[in-house]
Protein backbone atom coordinates (compact mmCIF):
# COMPACT_ATOMS: atom_id res chain seq x y z
CA UNK A 1 0.00 0.00 0.00
CA UNK A 2 1.82 3.22 -1.25
CA UNK A 3 0.34 5.55 1.04
CA UNK A 4 0.01 3.25 4.32
CA UNK A 5 -2.82 2.45 6.49
CA UNK A 6 -3.25 3.55 9.77
CA UNK A 7 -5.50 2.55 12.42
CA UNK A 8 -6.22 4.39 15.70
CA UNK A 9 -9.19 2.74 17.40
CA UNK A 10 -10.29 3.30 20.85
CA UNK A 11 -13.00 1.17 20.86
CA UNK A 12 -13.18 -1.54 23.97
CA UNK A 13 -12.14 -4.33 20.97
CA UNK A 14 -9.46 -2.54 19.91
CA UNK A 15 -7.82 0.23 22.41
CA UNK A 16 -5.46 1.77 20.99
CA UNK A 17 -3.68 0.70 17.05
CA UNK A 18 -0.90 2.25 15.13
CA UNK A 19 -0.49 0.10 12.23
CA UNK A 20 0.89 1.09 8.89
CA UNK A 21 0.86 -1.76 6.14
CA UNK A 22 3.42 -0.92 3.15
CA UNK A 23 3.18 -2.10 -0.07
CA UNK A 24 4.83 -5.37 -0.68
CA UNK A 25 4.24 -6.62 2.87
CA UNK A 26 2.83 -9.40 3.92
CA UNK A 27 1.27 -8.96 7.21
CA UNK A 28 -0.40 -11.87 8.79
CA UNK A 29 -2.51 -10.85 12.31
CA UNK A 30 -2.52 -13.39 14.75
CA UNK A 31 -4.07 -13.59 18.34
CA UNK A 32 -6.56 -15.39 20.07
CA UNK A 33 -10.54 -15.70 19.92
CA UNK A 34 -11.91 -12.14 20.76
CA UNK A 35 -8.48 -10.31 20.60
CA UNK A 36 -9.96 -8.19 17.83
CA UNK A 37 -8.28 -9.67 14.22
CA UNK A 38 -11.14 -9.20 12.20
CA UNK A 39 -12.53 -6.28 13.97
CA UNK A 40 -8.88 -4.19 13.03
CA UNK A 41 -9.34 -5.44 9.76
CA UNK A 42 -12.57 -4.74 9.28
CA UNK A 43 -11.51 -1.47 10.59
CA UNK A 44 -8.81 -0.46 8.91
CA UNK A 45 -10.73 -0.78 5.77
CA UNK A 46 -13.64 1.49 7.09
CA UNK A 47 -16.52 -1.19 6.90
CA UNK A 48 -17.00 -0.33 10.73
CA UNK A 49 -17.01 2.75 12.48
CA UNK A 50 -14.22 3.91 14.72
CA UNK A 51 -14.88 5.78 18.01
CA UNK A 52 -11.47 7.14 18.39
CA UNK A 53 -8.11 7.72 15.83
CA UNK A 54 -8.75 7.14 12.36
CA UNK A 55 -7.95 4.95 9.26
CA UNK A 56 -6.74 6.37 5.86
CA UNK A 57 -6.42 3.54 3.00
CA UNK A 58 -3.83 4.73 0.69
CA UNK A 59 -3.58 8.40 1.88
CA UNK A 60 -7.83 8.59 1.67
CA UNK A 61 -10.43 8.36 5.00
CA UNK A 62 -12.28 5.28 3.74
CA UNK A 63 -15.53 7.58 3.03
CA UNK A 64 -13.68 9.10 0.56
CA UNK A 65 -11.73 6.75 -0.75
CA UNK A 66 -12.84 5.89 -4.44
CA UNK A 67 -10.02 3.74 -5.74
CA UNK A 68 -11.51 0.63 -4.13
CA UNK A 69 -10.62 -1.71 -7.18
CA UNK A 70 -7.13 -1.87 -4.94
CA UNK A 71 -8.23 -3.65 -2.73
CA UNK A 72 -10.16 -6.97 -2.95
CA UNK A 73 -11.55 -8.06 0.51
CA UNK A 74 -11.90 -11.43 1.44
CA UNK A 75 -14.65 -11.93 4.37
CA UNK A 76 -14.83 -14.55 6.63
CA UNK A 77 -17.41 -16.68 5.39
CA UNK A 78 -19.57 -16.96 2.13
CA UNK A 79 -22.87 -15.35 3.12
CA UNK A 80 -24.14 -15.98 -0.08
CA UNK A 81 -27.63 -15.78 1.94
CA UNK A 82 -31.57 -16.48 1.14
CA UNK A 83 -32.63 -19.43 -0.82
CA UNK A 84 -31.47 -17.81 -4.31
CA UNK A 85 -28.53 -19.90 -6.16
CA UNK A 86 -25.63 -18.49 -7.43
CA UNK A 87 -23.15 -20.24 -10.19
CA UNK A 88 -19.16 -19.91 -8.91
CA UNK A 89 -18.69 -18.27 -12.03
CA UNK A 90 -21.60 -15.43 -10.75
CA UNK A 91 -20.07 -14.61 -7.75
CA UNK A 92 -16.46 -14.27 -8.90
CA UNK A 93 -17.52 -12.27 -11.51
CA UNK A 94 -18.87 -10.06 -8.67
CA UNK A 95 -15.49 -9.49 -7.90
CA UNK A 96 -15.08 -7.00 -10.99
CA UNK A 97 -17.68 -4.63 -9.59
CA UNK A 98 -15.54 -2.09 -8.56
CA UNK A 99 -14.05 -2.06 -11.75
CA UNK A 100 -16.90 -1.42 -13.48
CA UNK A 101 -19.24 1.38 -14.22
CA UNK A 102 -23.01 1.24 -13.95
CA UNK A 103 -23.77 1.73 -17.31
CA UNK A 104 -21.49 -0.77 -18.96
CA UNK A 105 -22.23 -4.13 -19.72
CA UNK A 106 -19.60 -6.54 -18.90
CA UNK A 107 -16.67 -6.61 -21.03
CA UNK A 108 -14.37 -9.19 -22.03
CA UNK A 109 -11.78 -8.40 -19.82
CA UNK A 110 -13.91 -8.88 -17.58
CA UNK A 111 -14.50 -12.26 -18.55
CA UNK A 112 -11.31 -12.59 -19.52
CA UNK A 113 -9.98 -12.00 -15.64
CA UNK A 114 -13.06 -14.38 -14.21
CA UNK A 115 -11.57 -17.63 -15.90
CA UNK A 116 -8.05 -16.78 -14.61
CA UNK A 117 -9.24 -16.59 -10.98
CA UNK A 118 -11.13 -19.59 -11.63
CA UNK A 119 -8.40 -21.26 -12.93
CA UNK A 120 -5.99 -19.72 -9.79
CA UNK A 121 -8.36 -21.60 -7.60
CA UNK A 122 -9.04 -24.62 -9.36
CA UNK A 123 -12.37 -24.15 -9.84
CA UNK A 124 -12.70 -23.52 -13.66
CA UNK A 125 -14.47 -26.89 -14.29
CA UNK A 126 -17.31 -26.15 -11.36
CA UNK A 127 -17.92 -22.51 -12.80
CA UNK A 128 -21.43 -23.50 -13.51
CA UNK A 129 -22.29 -25.55 -10.22
CA UNK A 130 -23.92 -23.57 -7.50
CA UNK A 131 -21.94 -22.43 -4.88
CA UNK A 132 -24.34 -23.67 -1.70
CA UNK A 133 -23.02 -27.06 -3.01
CA UNK A 134 -19.70 -26.76 -2.16
CA UNK A 135 -17.64 -27.82 0.85
CA UNK A 136 -16.80 -25.02 3.22
CA UNK A 137 -12.63 -25.13 1.95
CA UNK A 138 -14.16 -24.36 -1.91
CA UNK A 139 -16.19 -21.81 -0.62
CA UNK A 140 -13.55 -19.94 0.67
CA UNK A 141 -11.41 -20.83 -2.58
CA UNK A 142 -14.61 -19.35 -4.50
CA UNK A 143 -14.34 -15.75 -1.93
CA UNK A 144 -10.13 -15.49 -2.94
CA UNK A 145 -11.49 -15.49 -6.45
CA UNK A 146 -14.07 -13.04 -6.36
CA UNK A 147 -10.80 -10.66 -4.88
CA UNK A 148 -8.45 -11.92 -7.50
CA UNK A 149 -10.90 -11.36 -10.40
CA UNK A 150 -11.12 -7.72 -9.27
CA UNK A 151 -6.95 -7.72 -9.60
CA UNK A 152 -6.85 -5.18 -6.39
CA UNK A 153 -3.33 -4.23 -5.44
CA UNK A 154 -3.76 -5.64 -1.89
CA UNK A 155 -5.91 -7.78 -0.64
CA UNK A 156 -7.01 -8.80 2.84
CA UNK A 157 -8.28 -11.55 3.88
CA UNK A 158 -10.45 -12.50 6.99
CA UNK A 159 -9.49 -16.00 8.47
CA UNK A 160 -8.88 -17.74 4.80
CA UNK A 161 -7.81 -21.00 6.75
CA UNK A 162 -10.60 -21.14 8.90
CA UNK A 163 -12.18 -24.55 8.72
CA UNK A 164 -10.52 -25.01 5.10
CA UNK A 165 -9.19 -28.94 4.35
CA UNK A 166 -5.51 -29.44 3.50
CA UNK A 167 -5.33 -29.81 0.11
CA UNK A 168 -7.46 -25.87 -0.41
CA UNK A 169 -4.80 -25.00 2.51
CA UNK A 170 -2.31 -25.71 0.34
CA UNK A 171 -3.82 -24.31 -2.80
CA UNK A 172 -4.26 -21.06 -1.09
CA UNK A 173 -0.43 -20.83 -0.06
CA UNK A 174 0.18 -21.33 -3.99
CA UNK A 175 -2.23 -18.88 -4.98
CA UNK A 176 -0.51 -16.22 -2.22
CA UNK A 177 3.01 -17.08 -3.43
CA UNK A 178 2.45 -16.29 -6.43
CA UNK A 179 0.92 -13.09 -5.56
CA UNK A 180 3.43 -11.91 -3.38
CA UNK A 181 5.97 -12.59 -6.85
CA UNK A 182 3.75 -10.17 -8.60
CA UNK A 183 4.79 -7.94 -5.29
CA UNK A 184 0.89 -7.68 -4.19
CA UNK A 185 0.33 -6.47 -0.70
CA UNK A 186 -1.22 -8.88 1.58
CA UNK A 187 -2.95 -8.55 5.41
CA UNK A 188 -4.47 -11.43 6.45
CA UNK A 189 -6.16 -12.60 9.46
CA UNK A 190 -5.01 -16.40 10.78
CA UNK A 191 -5.56 -18.73 13.43
CA UNK A 192 -2.90 -21.09 11.70
CA UNK A 193 -0.50 -20.12 8.96
CA UNK A 194 0.15 -23.86 8.04
CA UNK A 195 2.07 -23.81 4.43
CA UNK A 196 1.48 -19.85 4.25
CA UNK A 197 3.78 -19.60 7.01
CA UNK A 198 7.13 -18.40 4.73
CA UNK A 199 5.42 -16.51 2.81
CA UNK A 200 4.80 -14.03 6.18
CA UNK A 201 7.02 -10.77 6.46
CA UNK A 202 5.61 -9.74 9.01
CA UNK A 203 3.48 -10.62 12.13
CA UNK A 204 1.25 -8.34 13.75
CA UNK A 205 -0.48 -10.33 17.13
CA UNK A 206 -3.19 -8.63 19.23
CA UNK A 207 -4.00 -9.58 22.80
CA UNK A 208 -7.01 -7.53 24.01
CA UNK A 209 -7.09 -5.07 21.85
CA UNK A 210 -3.40 -3.80 21.77
CA UNK A 211 -0.70 -4.84 19.43
CA UNK A 212 1.64 -6.92 21.46
CA UNK A 213 4.11 -8.02 18.86
CA UNK A 214 4.79 -6.32 15.50
CA UNK A 215 7.59 -7.49 13.75
CA UNK A 216 9.34 -10.11 11.69
CA UNK A 217 7.27 -13.66 11.71
CA UNK A 218 9.13 -16.50 14.03
CA UNK A 219 10.35 -18.43 11.99
CA UNK A 220 9.52 -22.52 11.87
CA UNK A 221 12.43 -24.60 12.02
CA UNK A 222 12.32 -28.17 10.28
CA UNK A 223 8.77 -29.42 9.90
CA UNK A 224 7.28 -27.26 13.06
CA UNK A 225 3.81 -25.87 12.71
CA UNK A 226 2.09 -22.72 13.95
CA UNK A 227 0.08 -23.65 16.62
CA UNK A 228 -1.93 -20.32 16.78
CA UNK A 229 -4.09 -19.24 18.98
CA UNK A 230 -3.89 -20.34 22.22
CA UNK A 231 0.54 -20.04 22.60
CA UNK A 232 0.09 -16.33 21.89
CA UNK A 233 3.20 -15.72 24.43
CA UNK A 234 2.36 -13.66 27.47
CA UNK A 235 5.26 -11.57 27.05
CA UNK A 236 5.68 -10.48 24.06
CA UNK A 237 8.01 -7.56 24.83
CA UNK A 238 10.56 -9.25 26.42
CA UNK A 239 11.35 -11.34 23.21
CA UNK A 240 9.54 -9.51 20.32
CA UNK A 241 11.68 -12.29 18.21
CA UNK A 242 9.38 -15.37 19.36
CA UNK A 243 6.14 -14.19 20.27
CA UNK A 244 4.38 -17.40 19.72
CA UNK A 245 5.36 -20.53 21.54
CA UNK A 246 6.56 -23.84 19.21
CA UNK A 247 5.48 -26.94 19.62
CA UNK A 248 6.79 -29.87 17.19
CA UNK A 249 4.08 -31.61 15.65
CA UNK A 250 4.14 -35.26 14.86
CA UNK B 1 -59.32 -16.69 -25.14
CA UNK B 2 -60.31 -14.50 -28.18
CA UNK B 3 -63.62 -13.76 -26.61
CA UNK B 4 -62.05 -13.06 -23.56
CA UNK B 5 -60.31 -9.63 -25.19
CA UNK B 6 -63.71 -8.75 -26.54
CA UNK B 7 -63.85 -7.10 -23.29
CA UNK B 8 -62.48 -4.21 -22.58
CA UNK B 9 -61.95 -4.31 -18.68
CA UNK B 10 -60.02 -8.25 -19.14
CA UNK B 11 -57.68 -6.54 -22.02
CA UNK B 12 -56.77 -3.71 -19.04
CA UNK B 13 -56.67 -6.50 -16.53
CA UNK B 14 -54.44 -9.27 -18.71
CA UNK B 15 -52.03 -6.31 -19.59
CA UNK B 16 -51.78 -5.32 -15.43
CA UNK B 17 -51.44 -8.58 -14.76
CA UNK B 18 -48.86 -9.30 -17.16
CA UNK B 19 -46.68 -6.10 -16.00
CA UNK B 20 -46.86 -7.92 -12.45
CA UNK B 21 -46.04 -10.92 -13.76
CA UNK B 22 -42.71 -9.37 -14.76
CA UNK B 23 -41.39 -7.07 -12.14
CA UNK B 24 -43.21 -8.75 -8.83
CA UNK B 25 -40.24 -11.85 -9.49
CA UNK B 26 -37.45 -9.55 -10.89
CA UNK B 27 -37.36 -7.54 -7.70
CA UNK B 28 -38.73 -10.71 -5.42
CA UNK B 29 -35.43 -12.73 -6.85
CA UNK B 30 -33.03 -10.09 -4.87
CA UNK B 31 -35.35 -9.69 -2.20
CA UNK B 32 -35.01 -13.22 -1.41
CA UNK B 33 -31.44 -13.52 -1.83
CA UNK B 34 -31.32 -10.76 1.18
CA UNK B 35 -33.50 -13.05 3.43
CA UNK B 36 -36.07 -10.65 3.82
CA UNK B 37 -38.99 -12.27 1.76
CA UNK B 38 -41.67 -11.04 4.12
CA UNK B 39 -40.50 -7.33 3.26
CA UNK B 40 -43.31 -7.30 0.83
CA UNK B 41 -46.19 -8.26 3.51
CA UNK B 42 -44.66 -5.58 5.78
CA UNK B 43 -44.65 -2.60 2.80
CA UNK B 44 -47.95 -3.80 2.29
CA UNK B 45 -49.67 -3.55 5.18
CA UNK B 46 -48.33 0.25 5.44
CA UNK B 47 -49.61 1.01 2.03
CA UNK B 48 -52.88 -0.25 3.47
CA UNK B 49 -52.35 3.09 5.52
CA UNK B 50 -51.76 4.95 2.14
CA UNK B 51 -54.91 3.35 0.49
CA UNK B 52 -57.02 4.80 3.33
CA UNK B 53 -55.18 7.78 3.37
CA UNK B 54 -56.09 8.50 -0.32
CA UNK B 55 -59.95 7.80 0.53
CA UNK B 56 -59.93 10.61 3.00
CA UNK B 57 -58.13 13.67 1.33
CA UNK B 58 -59.92 12.54 -1.86
CA UNK B 59 -56.76 11.82 -3.56
CA UNK B 60 -56.17 9.01 -6.03
CA UNK B 61 -55.82 5.66 -3.32
CA UNK B 62 -52.73 4.43 -5.60
CA UNK B 63 -50.77 7.73 -5.42
CA UNK B 64 -51.08 7.74 -1.52
CA UNK B 65 -50.35 3.81 -1.19
CA UNK B 66 -46.89 4.35 -3.48
CA UNK B 67 -46.65 7.63 -0.97
CA UNK B 68 -46.80 5.74 2.27
CA UNK B 69 -45.66 2.29 1.09
CA UNK B 70 -42.06 4.10 0.14
CA UNK B 71 -42.05 5.77 3.52
CA UNK B 72 -42.53 2.64 4.97
CA UNK B 73 -39.83 1.25 3.11
CA UNK B 74 -37.62 3.37 3.55
CA UNK B 75 -38.40 3.06 7.34
CA UNK B 76 -38.42 -0.80 7.22
CA UNK B 77 -34.75 -0.07 6.03
CA UNK B 78 -33.46 2.47 8.38
CA UNK B 79 -34.51 0.07 11.27
CA UNK B 80 -32.96 -2.93 9.58
CA UNK B 81 -29.41 -1.09 8.97
CA UNK B 82 -29.62 0.03 12.55
CA UNK B 83 -30.01 -2.97 15.22
CA UNK B 84 -29.68 -5.66 12.89
CA UNK B 85 -31.69 -8.08 15.45
CA UNK B 86 -34.53 -6.46 15.97
CA UNK B 87 -35.37 -6.22 12.27
CA UNK B 88 -38.20 -8.54 12.31
CA UNK B 89 -39.79 -7.32 15.37
CA UNK B 90 -39.77 -3.98 13.57
CA UNK B 91 -41.43 -4.94 10.58
CA UNK B 92 -43.84 -7.08 12.84
CA UNK B 93 -44.71 -3.37 14.56
CA UNK B 94 -45.34 -1.77 10.75
CA UNK B 95 -47.67 -4.69 10.11
CA UNK B 96 -49.70 -3.51 12.55
CA UNK B 97 -49.30 -0.11 12.93
CA UNK B 98 -50.31 -0.29 9.00
CA UNK B 99 -53.39 -2.40 9.22
CA UNK B 100 -54.73 -0.56 12.23
CA UNK B 101 -53.67 2.57 10.67
CA UNK B 102 -55.68 2.11 7.57
CA UNK B 103 -58.69 0.74 9.50
CA UNK B 104 -59.13 4.10 11.43
CA UNK B 105 -58.18 6.09 8.90
CA UNK B 106 -61.23 4.60 6.43
CA UNK B 107 -63.33 5.13 8.98
CA UNK B 108 -63.09 8.73 9.12
CA UNK B 109 -63.09 8.85 5.26
CA UNK B 110 -66.60 10.60 4.31
CA UNK B 111 -68.36 7.15 2.84
CA UNK B 112 -65.69 4.74 3.99
CA UNK B 113 -66.31 1.72 5.34
CA UNK B 114 -63.85 -1.49 5.87
CA UNK B 115 -65.38 -3.01 2.56
CA UNK B 116 -63.49 0.01 0.56
CA UNK B 117 -60.84 -1.54 1.82
CA UNK B 118 -61.70 -5.07 0.77
CA UNK B 119 -60.62 -4.64 -3.05
CA UNK B 120 -57.15 -3.11 -2.34
CA UNK B 121 -56.70 -6.33 0.82
CA UNK B 122 -57.75 -8.89 -2.30
CA UNK B 123 -57.44 -6.96 -5.49
CA UNK B 124 -60.05 -6.33 -7.70
CA UNK B 125 -58.55 -6.62 -11.10
CA UNK B 126 -61.92 -6.28 -13.15
CA UNK B 127 -62.02 -3.08 -11.57
CA UNK B 128 -59.14 -1.65 -12.93
CA UNK B 129 -58.83 1.20 -14.77
CA UNK B 130 -57.08 2.62 -17.90
CA UNK B 131 -55.54 5.29 -15.55
CA UNK B 132 -54.64 2.49 -13.41
CA UNK B 133 -52.77 0.72 -16.05
CA UNK B 134 -50.57 3.68 -17.28
CA UNK B 135 -49.39 4.28 -13.20
CA UNK B 136 -48.95 0.07 -13.39
CA UNK B 137 -46.79 0.38 -16.55
CA UNK B 138 -44.84 3.64 -15.63
CA UNK B 139 -44.38 1.98 -12.50
CA UNK B 140 -43.14 -1.05 -13.71
CA UNK B 141 -40.93 0.67 -16.40
CA UNK B 142 -39.09 2.15 -13.36
CA UNK B 143 -39.18 -0.96 -11.45
CA UNK B 144 -37.40 -2.84 -14.50
CA UNK B 145 -35.20 -0.18 -15.32
CA UNK B 146 -33.82 -0.37 -11.76
CA UNK B 147 -33.11 -3.97 -12.11
CA UNK B 148 -31.67 -3.70 -15.24
CA UNK B 149 -28.82 -0.31 -14.47
CA UNK B 150 -28.18 -1.56 -10.70
CA UNK B 151 -28.60 -5.37 -10.80
CA UNK B 152 -25.24 -5.96 -11.16
CA UNK B 153 -24.42 -3.91 -7.73
CA UNK B 154 -27.67 -4.81 -6.01
CA UNK B 155 -26.01 -8.19 -6.71
CA UNK B 156 -22.69 -7.81 -4.79
CA UNK B 157 -25.14 -5.98 -2.38
CA UNK B 158 -27.41 -8.67 -1.26
CA UNK B 159 -25.05 -11.71 -1.56
CA UNK B 160 -22.69 -9.32 1.37
CA UNK B 161 -23.06 -6.05 2.32
CA UNK B 162 -19.23 -6.20 3.77
CA UNK B 163 -17.88 -6.96 0.43
CA UNK B 164 -19.90 -4.05 -1.16
CA UNK B 165 -18.82 -1.83 0.78
CA UNK B 166 -15.28 -2.91 0.69
CA UNK B 167 -15.96 -2.48 -3.85
CA UNK B 168 -16.61 1.20 -3.08
CA UNK B 169 -20.99 0.60 -3.64
CA UNK B 170 -22.99 2.96 -2.42
CA UNK B 171 -24.11 0.54 0.15
CA UNK B 172 -27.26 2.56 1.95
CA UNK B 173 -28.23 4.34 -1.13
CA UNK B 174 -28.67 0.89 -2.61
CA UNK B 175 -30.68 -0.53 0.02
CA UNK B 176 -33.08 1.75 0.34
CA UNK B 177 -33.34 1.48 -3.89
CA UNK B 178 -34.37 -2.26 -3.40
CA UNK B 179 -36.56 -1.28 -0.05
CA UNK B 180 -38.05 1.59 -2.73
CA UNK B 181 -38.08 -0.52 -5.80
CA UNK B 182 -40.28 -3.25 -3.78
CA UNK B 183 -42.73 -0.81 -2.60
CA UNK B 184 -43.61 0.70 -5.87
CA UNK B 185 -43.88 -3.02 -7.23
CA UNK B 186 -45.79 -3.57 -3.81
CA UNK B 187 -48.33 -1.20 -5.50
CA UNK B 188 -48.39 -2.07 -8.52
CA UNK B 189 -49.57 -5.75 -7.54
CA UNK B 190 -52.06 -4.17 -4.99
CA UNK B 191 -54.77 -4.39 -7.54
CA UNK B 192 -54.34 -6.96 -9.34
CA UNK B 193 -53.58 -9.86 -6.15
CA UNK B 194 -54.46 -7.39 -3.37
CA UNK B 195 -52.13 -6.00 -0.50
CA UNK B 196 -52.30 -9.57 1.61
CA UNK B 197 -51.22 -11.99 -1.22
CA UNK B 198 -48.71 -8.92 -2.74
CA UNK B 199 -45.22 -10.91 -1.36
CA UNK B 200 -46.45 -14.35 -2.73
CA UNK B 201 -45.52 -12.70 -6.43
CA UNK B 202 -42.56 -11.92 -4.79
CA UNK B 203 -41.24 -14.65 -3.39
CA UNK B 204 -43.38 -17.43 -5.12
CA UNK B 205 -42.34 -17.67 -8.53
CA UNK B 206 -38.30 -17.48 -7.24
CA UNK B 207 -38.41 -19.99 -5.03
CA UNK B 208 -40.28 -21.96 -8.02
CA UNK B 209 -37.49 -20.79 -10.13
CA UNK B 210 -35.23 -22.14 -7.47
CA UNK B 211 -35.88 -25.39 -8.00
CA UNK B 212 -34.44 -25.67 -11.21
CA UNK B 213 -31.71 -23.94 -11.88
CA UNK B 214 -28.18 -23.41 -10.50
CA UNK B 215 -27.47 -19.99 -10.84
CA UNK B 216 -28.58 -16.30 -10.05
CA UNK B 217 -29.51 -14.85 -13.33
CA UNK B 218 -31.13 -18.03 -14.64
CA UNK B 219 -33.35 -17.87 -10.89
CA UNK B 220 -34.67 -14.46 -11.92
CA UNK B 221 -35.74 -15.11 -15.54
CA UNK B 222 -37.26 -18.41 -14.76
CA UNK B 223 -39.12 -16.14 -11.76
CA UNK B 224 -40.04 -13.33 -14.31
CA UNK B 225 -41.42 -16.91 -16.52
CA UNK B 226 -43.62 -18.18 -13.88
CA UNK B 227 -44.73 -14.89 -12.62
CA UNK B 228 -46.13 -14.02 -15.80
CA UNK B 229 -47.51 -17.53 -16.25
CA UNK B 230 -49.29 -17.29 -13.20
CA UNK B 231 -50.69 -13.87 -13.39
CA UNK B 232 -51.99 -14.01 -16.64
CA UNK B 233 -53.04 -17.70 -16.20
CA UNK B 234 -54.66 -17.47 -12.52
CA UNK B 235 -56.55 -14.10 -14.08
CA UNK B 236 -57.64 -16.23 -17.33
CA UNK B 237 -58.76 -19.08 -15.06
CA UNK B 238 -60.83 -16.46 -13.06
CA UNK B 239 -62.76 -15.05 -16.11
CA UNK B 240 -64.08 -19.10 -17.03
CA UNK B 241 -64.83 -20.16 -13.36
CA UNK B 242 -65.82 -16.59 -11.52
CA UNK B 243 -63.48 -17.11 -8.74
CA UNK B 244 -61.40 -14.38 -7.36
CA UNK B 245 -58.17 -13.59 -9.43
CA UNK B 246 -55.53 -12.89 -6.89
CA UNK B 247 -56.99 -16.09 -5.15
CA UNK B 248 -56.05 -18.06 -8.37
CA UNK B 249 -53.22 -16.31 -9.66
CA UNK B 250 -51.30 -17.13 -6.47
CA UNK B 251 -52.74 -20.74 -6.58
CA UNK B 252 -51.51 -21.14 -9.91
CA UNK B 253 -47.87 -19.97 -8.64
CA UNK B 254 -47.63 -22.24 -5.59
CA UNK B 255 -49.31 -25.37 -8.19
CA UNK B 256 -46.36 -24.46 -10.46
CA UNK B 257 -44.12 -24.26 -7.16
CA UNK B 258 -45.07 -28.13 -5.83
CA UNK B 259 -44.51 -29.28 -9.68
CA UNK B 260 -40.91 -27.69 -9.94
CA UNK B 261 -40.43 -29.25 -6.48
CA UNK B 262 -40.79 -32.67 -8.04
CA UNK B 263 -39.39 -31.91 -11.10
CA UNK B 264 -36.34 -30.13 -9.58
CA UNK B 265 -35.64 -33.32 -7.70
CA UNK B 266 -35.76 -35.13 -10.91
CA UNK B 267 -33.30 -32.94 -12.34
CA UNK B 268 -31.06 -32.80 -9.49
CA UNK B 269 -30.69 -36.54 -9.32
CA UNK B 270 -30.03 -37.47 -13.18
CA UNK B 271 -27.10 -34.50 -12.73
CA UNK B 272 -24.10 -37.07 -12.24
CA UNK B 273 -21.97 -34.55 -10.11
CA UNK B 274 -23.43 -32.19 -7.97
CA UNK B 275 -22.14 -33.43 -4.63
CA UNK B 276 -18.68 -32.32 -2.21
CA UNK B 277 -15.81 -34.80 -3.80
Amino acid sequence: MRGGQVSLDRRPVLRGIDLTVRSGEVVAVLGANGSGKSTLIRALLGLIPLSGGSTLLYGTPPARFRDWWRIGYVPQRLSVGGGVPSTIREVVASGRIARQRRFRRTSAADAAATSRALETVGLADRAGDPVQALSGGQQQRVLIARALAGEPDAFVMDEPTAGVDAASQRLLADTLAGLVAQGRTVVLVAHELGPMEPLITRAVVLRDGCVCHDGPPPRAVGTHALPGHDHVHPHAEESPASPLEWRPTS
Amino acid sequence: MIDLLQYDFMQRALLAALLIGLTAPAVGTFIVQRRLALLGDGIGHVALTGVALGFLTGTAPVLTAVLVSVLGAVAIELVRARGRTSGDVALALLFYGGIAGGVLLISLAPGGSNSTLMSYLFGSISTVTAQDVWVIGALAVAVLGVVAVFGRELFVLCQDEEVAKASGLPVRLLSLLIAVTAALTVVIAMRVVGLLLVSALMVVPVATGQQLTRGFRSTMLLAVVFGVLATVGGLTTSFYVEAPPGALIVLVALGGFVLALGLGRFVRRSRPQESRP
